[in-house]
Formats: C-alpha cells, structure tokens, sequence
C-alpha cells in the first residue's frame, strides 16, 4: 500500500477540514479540474489473475496529469456495484467509470446509466450494442484467444506426454473459446496432441481448481494453462508437481519461475486510454472497443528460460502474422469433438465476426464435454 | 424505557470500542484515525445519499437474518439460510415460465409468495430431518444450502436459461411490470419494507401470541414443552418454515427489484450474513433491525473507506470483526452485577454472634462466660456427616 502515507493523510485531513470550512466536499471536487475516474473490481486486486490485470492498467493511470484515481475491490455483482457507481458520481465527483467484470452490466450500469447521462461507462466485456444500450455506455474486450492459441504451441513444443490440460471455470462462450485456441495452437505443432478439460463450475473455487489440477496431472498431462479468475492455484498446484504451466490474465511467472512456460495476459491500458483521451478532449464516448495482439489489447508473457529455441520461434513466427492481421485461427472445416463440422469448409473466421461469441462447441482434441 | 436503554448501551460501548481499537488499527497502516473515523460517519449514515446505500444494503440481511432467528427461538441452529434464499430467487424467476402472471403488484406479490414457499419447504426439510430422523439441522441445513446453490445452477445453466444469455447464464428477465421499484422515488427498494414488516410480525407474533409463545417454550426446553402438550415437532416446523420463507422472499425481491432474473450473481452470501447479524441480535427479531442497518452501514462505509484512503477491502472486515467479537464478548457482561461489584470485592468475614444463654439462679450470670454461636456446618460436610451416621446405623 504505497499510496498512502501518514503524511498524505495529514494533508488531506487538512485539505478535507478547509474543505468542510468552505462548504463541503462539492466544493474539493471542483476545485481541481483533473478528470475523476472510478474503477471497481469484482475480486481483490493482488489475486495474480483477472483483477489484477486491471489493476495494473489502473496503476498506470495514476501516473497520467490530469486524473483522479478512486479505486473499490470486491464489489459483488449486487446492488452494492450501483451504489458503488453513484457513489462514485456523487461521492467522488468522477465522470468516468471502469466498471471492469462481465456481470456488472445487465443490469447494473443499465440501470444507473440513464440516470446519470453526463457520466461514461466503459464496462469490461464488450457487451454493447448499438441502438439497444444508452450512449454513454460503452464496453471493450481484447481477443485473448491468440494469445492462448500461442500459448498452445509453447505446449505443443515443449510437452512430452502429448496431452496437455486446461482448468476451466464455466462453459461460456469466451471460455470455450481459449480452451480451442489452446488445443489448436498445440495441434498444430504436433497433431496428435489431446487437450483435457475439466470445468470447476465458478469462476474462484480454490479447492476444486487444486482437485482438477492434481487429477489432470494424474492422468498425465503435463502442460497446463486456465480460465479462472485467479489462476494462481493451478500454477502453484502444476508446479509442485513438477508440470509446465502457461499463465492467464496476468503473469504468473513469479509463482511458478521454473514451471511457467509462457503466457496470455491482459494489456487493459490500451483500452484505458483511448476511452481517457476521448472524454479529456471532450469527443464522443468509444462505445465499441475490441482488440487483439495488433491493436495492443493483449500481449504475451517473457518466455521461461526452459522454452527451446524452435518453440520460441515458431511462436514468434505465428504471432509476426497475427500482428500483420494475416492469421486466422477459426478457420473453414473445423471439427468439434463428436466429429461435427462447426464453422463450414472455405469460410475462415476473423476475430471480429460476432459468430465467434456464440461459440458453443469444443474442438476435435479437447478431451471433455460441455454439458 | 429503562430497560431498553440498558439492553441498548452494552452494544454501543462495544461498537464504541471497536471503532478505537479500529482507529489504532489504521494509525499502524498509516492513515489517519480522525479522517477515517469521519468516513466511516460520512460513508454509512452522512446524508440522505449514504443513508439510502446503508438501507439498501440493510434490507435482504433482516429477511435472512430472520431465516435464523426463527428458528433459533425454537431452539434450532439454522444456517442454511443461503440454500432458501438462492431457491427462492429461482422460483420467483420460474415463476412466469409455468404461469402467466398479471404485470402489476399482483404478480410481484405472487412472485414472492412462489419464493418464500420454495424457501420454506426448504428450511422445513432441515427440521424434518431433524425431528424425524435425528440429523442435526446445523450441518444438514448448511449441506443443504449446498445442494441448493447447485441445483439453482443445474436449473440456470439448463432448462430455464435464455439462450440469449451467451457469457453469463440466466434465466429470462421478468416483465418490466413485475419489477419491484424503490420506495418514493429513492433507490431503496420496497424490500427494506418487507423486511422490517417481518421483523416486526416475527417479534410480535413471538412475544404476544399463544403459538410464539409457544414456540419459545419449545426452544427453552422441548421435553417439558412435550410434558403440557404441546405439539413440539409440529411447532419446530412451523418457526422453520416462517424462517426459510423469509430467507425466500428475500432471494425473490433480490430478484424482482435488482437481478431482473436469476443468476449466479445472486448467490452473494447474503445468507452467510444473516448469520452474524441474527447471533449479534440475540435471535431477536425485532432488534434484527437496527443490527442489518449497522451491517449495512459497515458495508456503504467500507466502500467510501476504499475509495478515500485507499484501505484494502479487508480492513472493513477487521473493523466488522472487532465490532462483533466485542458486542458478543459484552453480552458476558450482563450478567454481572455491577453494585456488588463496585462496593466491595472481598468475601464479608462472618461476624460470630453472641447468644445470651438465660440466667440461672444459683451462679452469677456474670461469672459464665458468653459462649460464641457454633457456626452452620456446611452443607458438602453435613451430607458427608450424615452419610457416615447411616453407615454406623446400618453395620
């Protein structure tokens, strides 16, 4: 916690008396013209996963002129996330909110959108439609499944039993999608491989996600990688067992150095800015914001010193033409794992086509059910 | 008047005291006591704005707190609220698939009754259990609440899921005219009403009615409840049924008035806090709500705390634990009589009193010395005393 000292309290205890003097906290709030931006998080912000990532971008932010950071964590997907947003607008003054998890939107920030027109909304999730949600809601999400498409040629290179595994929360559509990237990515080095899957049914269960682990790991599988909201559990669990693991959300390499191979993290500050930018200058609110590798939304982690050579390099060749927007993963005459042609012969799918986000079908490879 | 203010100051010096030892707390994480303890004012009761996040906070902990309540005047642990809040949710959102409901306070008033039946039956299951089967209802309501939150998910994720519902499983949204609104234009819900309106039901009904009655007497002790006749296991299901509807209601207004449809999102653990908030009520229902107010106080403050001084999460949650650990440490307070106490500690030396034998005629009364009173033998000694003649008798 370097963000506070006793002196900085001090001073703001002085600032928050002169304040009282001159007629309440309104008048602090106008005071200084600096934009006031609010960003809340479903879960703790050290969780070495998904709230991190945003942390980390947010932590970014503190270092831009002209922004107010107010930060709450563990805000559940309750009425607690909308009085945390009015509290914000009310409370803190702040006319821009990162409301950073899926489930905070419908029906959270719809409801104390319209109420609040003069505040922006950039939710976490890339649930806005045009026509259907207010202007001043927005939503932006990265394609993270190229990262994990990258992650699944590490594996592919460096596993040796040739079953890899993937500890998964819910089968939803964004999950479903890693979990085939990942398995293709490592069939493309070696074809043969077969990714295993076990879903925990929640996004933080602890004790499940250690259970999934040990069992993939008893089966022998000996590449792991995850979507959970803290994947710190699996990679720990892998690790101890002297399994190679390719990380989610954020880096996890300082749990794991001798274990963690690569992997697909979040890059939030892209998304951060341009919003920023957008409502510093006064221009209308981006409501639509995706990106992938090239437009800086996602990135890779450093590569583990034990990744061989020929792995690094056809990783690094595959994600030269990812970011030369030359690579599609989806591409026509893909099977699921009962044998079913899921997307049709000749018709490859961009990161962009909205037919991705229905994904409901797990690759030929993917050893696991959906439900 | 008296009395209520006696009840009332245990817990006030106890919260008193947890907000110093709270300040002591942040002194070492280095922030200032003063502006914290005026954030947390600010925060929880300030102005009409913090006084509408607290209530609405406050309003699902009294109908689950309830859930506990209830039952515990019966005598029953019950802390499974959880499972009867989460089934109620679902069968308020069921609801409208089975029956076509009218869009107006008809239908939202049906939609609760669907939740607080489903809630009942299930905490009803517990005491069945227990009554007829001897498992105890602590362990098998909480297992319970398990077994809900998965059906609730089995339910969500499947047959009742709107397909449109891509990332995050749902079932459909309830019609707008079946929502229930904030109370006069605020944003406190119509269900911090129904929960002071069950708070206060609850405690009348336990208080001045023969069947509450009743039931206090089953709780006090349900042999002798037996021995006059009154129906013991019928009355355990009653107090169980009554708590888990309200634990019901509140899943289904949680529903109506904030989810639109249910979701794993309601699964929030506001069945875990109505817990701590019924032990911290004594079980009382009706001191039920001033305590969820605080509860819902600790969590509007804890959020501006987060956002002002930059306090983790957590630290809300050791001001809550000192509050708590406290308020119950204090209740081992009343029963100490504090006049005795305050007068004289020490065990009053017997005085040995003098007996004036009467006079005879042949000494002087004044020669004869006065003899002290043979002190009572005690009575560990006298049984022992008595034991040992019977011996003699008997050889």
């Amino acid at each position: 916690m370097s963000q506070f000292s006793r002196r900085e309290s001090l001073k703001s205890l002085a600032a928050l008396a002169s304040a009282t003097a001159l007629g309440g906290w309104s008048a602090l709030a106008q005071a200084q013209k600096a934009l006031t931006v609010g960003v809340i998080y479903v879960g703790p912000r050290d969780d070495y996963g998904y709230n991190q990532a945003h942390a980390q971008a947010a932590t970014e932010l503190r270092k831009l002129p002209g922004i107010k950071l107010v930060e709450e964590e563990n805000v559940p997907e309750t009425a607690a996330v909308q009085k945390t947003m009015t509290g914000m607008i009310a409370q803190d003054g702040a006319t821009l909110l990162f409301p950073t998890t899926f489930g905070y939107f419908d029906p959270h920030i719809l409801a104390v959108a319209p109420k609040n027109p003069d505040v922006r909304f950039s939710h976490c999730g890339g649930l806005w439609s045009e026509g259907k949600h207010p202007k001043n809601v927005g939503s932006f999400f990265g394609y993270i499944d190229e990262c994990q498409y990258l992650n699944g040629v590490i594996a592919g290179h460096m596993t040796k039993s040739n079953k890899i595994a993937f500890v998964a929360a819910k089968p939803i559509p964004q999950v479903l999608r890693n979990i085939n990237a990942f398995t293709m990515g490592a069939r493309s080095v070696k074809p043969g491989i077969t990714c295993s899957v076990i879903f925990t049914g929640d996004w933080s269960m602890a004790v499940k996600e250690a259970e999934a682990t040990n069992s993939l790991a008893d089966q022998g599988c000996d590449v792991f990688t995850m979507h959970v909201d803290g994947p710190k559990v699996v990679v720990e669990t892998a690790a101890k067992r002297g399994k190679m693991v390719c990380g989610y959300h954020a880096s996890q390499a300082k749990l794991a150095p001798n274990a963690y191979l690569t992997g697909a993290e979040w890059n939030w500050l892209t998304a951060y800015k341009t919003v920023i930018e957008a409502a510093q200058a006064g221009k209308p609110h981006p409501n639509f914001l995706r990106g992938g590798l090239k437009e800086g939304y996602v990135k890779m982690s450093v590569y583990g010193p034990m990744v061989s050579d020929a792995a690094k390099k056809n990783a690094d060749d595959i994600k030269a033409r990812m970011l030369a927007g030359t690579f599609d993963i989806f591409q026509g005459g893909l099977k699921d794992n009962r044998g079913v042609v899921v997307i049709p012969a000749g018709k490859a799918l961009k990161q962009t086509d909205l037919e991705l986000e229905k994904m409901n079908y797990l690759v030929e490879g993917v050893v696991g059910s959906i439900g | 008047m008296r009395s209520v203010l006696k009840e009332a100051a245990l817990p006030v010096f106890a919260i008193a005291a947890a907000l110093l030892l709270f300040g002591v707390f942040v002194w070492f994480a280095g922030a200032s006591p003063m502006e914290v303890w005026l954030i947390l004012f600010k925060g929880a009761f300030g102005d009409w704005f913090s006084w509408q996040n607290t209530l609405q906070r406050a309003a699902p902990l009294m109908l689950t707190a309830l859930c506990v309540a209830i039952p515990a005047r019966a005598g029953l642990v019950v802390i499974g609220g959880e499972g009867a809040l989460v089934l109620g949710g679902l069968a308020c959102a069921a609801l409208p698939y089975v029956l076509p409901l009218p869009a107006n306070a008809l239908g939202s008033l049906a939609l609760c009754i669907a939740g607080a039946l489903a809630g009942a039956l299930w905490i009803m299951l517990a005491g069945w259990l227990r009554q007829y089967r001897g498992i105890n209802e602590t362990i098998s309501s909480l297992l319970l609440a398990y077994v809900a939150i998965g059906l609730f998910k089995h339910l969500v994720e499947g047959v009742l899921r709107d397909p449109a519902s891509l990332n995050k499983p749902a079932t459909r949204s309830l019609a707008e005219g079946l929502a229930i609104g904030g109370i006069g234009g605020s944003d406190v819900h119509w269900g911090l009403a129904i929960g002071v309106a069950a708070c206060l039901v609850s405690g009348l009904w336990l208080r001045a009615t023969p069947s509450g009655f009743a039931v206090r007497v089953v709780g006090g002790n349900p042999r002798a409840a037996q021995l006059v006749g009154l129906p013991a296991s019928r009355l355990i299901l009653a107090a169980c049924g009554l708590g888990g509807a309200c634990a019901g209601v509140a899943g289904a207004v949680e529903v109506a008035a904030v989810h639109t449809n249910a979701n794993a999102s309601l699964i929030a653990g506001y069945g875990y806090a109505g817990i701590l908030v019924s032990f911290i009520a004594r079980h009382n229902p009706v001191a039920v709500i001033p305590v969820a107010i605080l509860f819902g106080g600790f969590g509007a403050a804890g959020s501006l705390l987060q956002r002002r001084v930059g306090l983790p999460d957590a630290s809300v949650l050791v001001l809550q634990g000192m509050a708590f650990v406290l308020i119950l440490a204090s209740e081992g307070l009343r029963m100490v009589d504090w006049k005795a106490l305050l007068n004289s500690r020490a065990p009053r030396v017997q005085e040995p009193a003098l007996r004036k034998e009467p006079p005879m005629h042949d000494e002087p009364a004044a020669v004869r010395p006065l003899e002290p009173a043979r002190p009572p033998i005690p009575h560990g000694v006298r049984v022992a005393h008595d034991v040992a003649r019977l011996q003699e008798v008997t050889r």
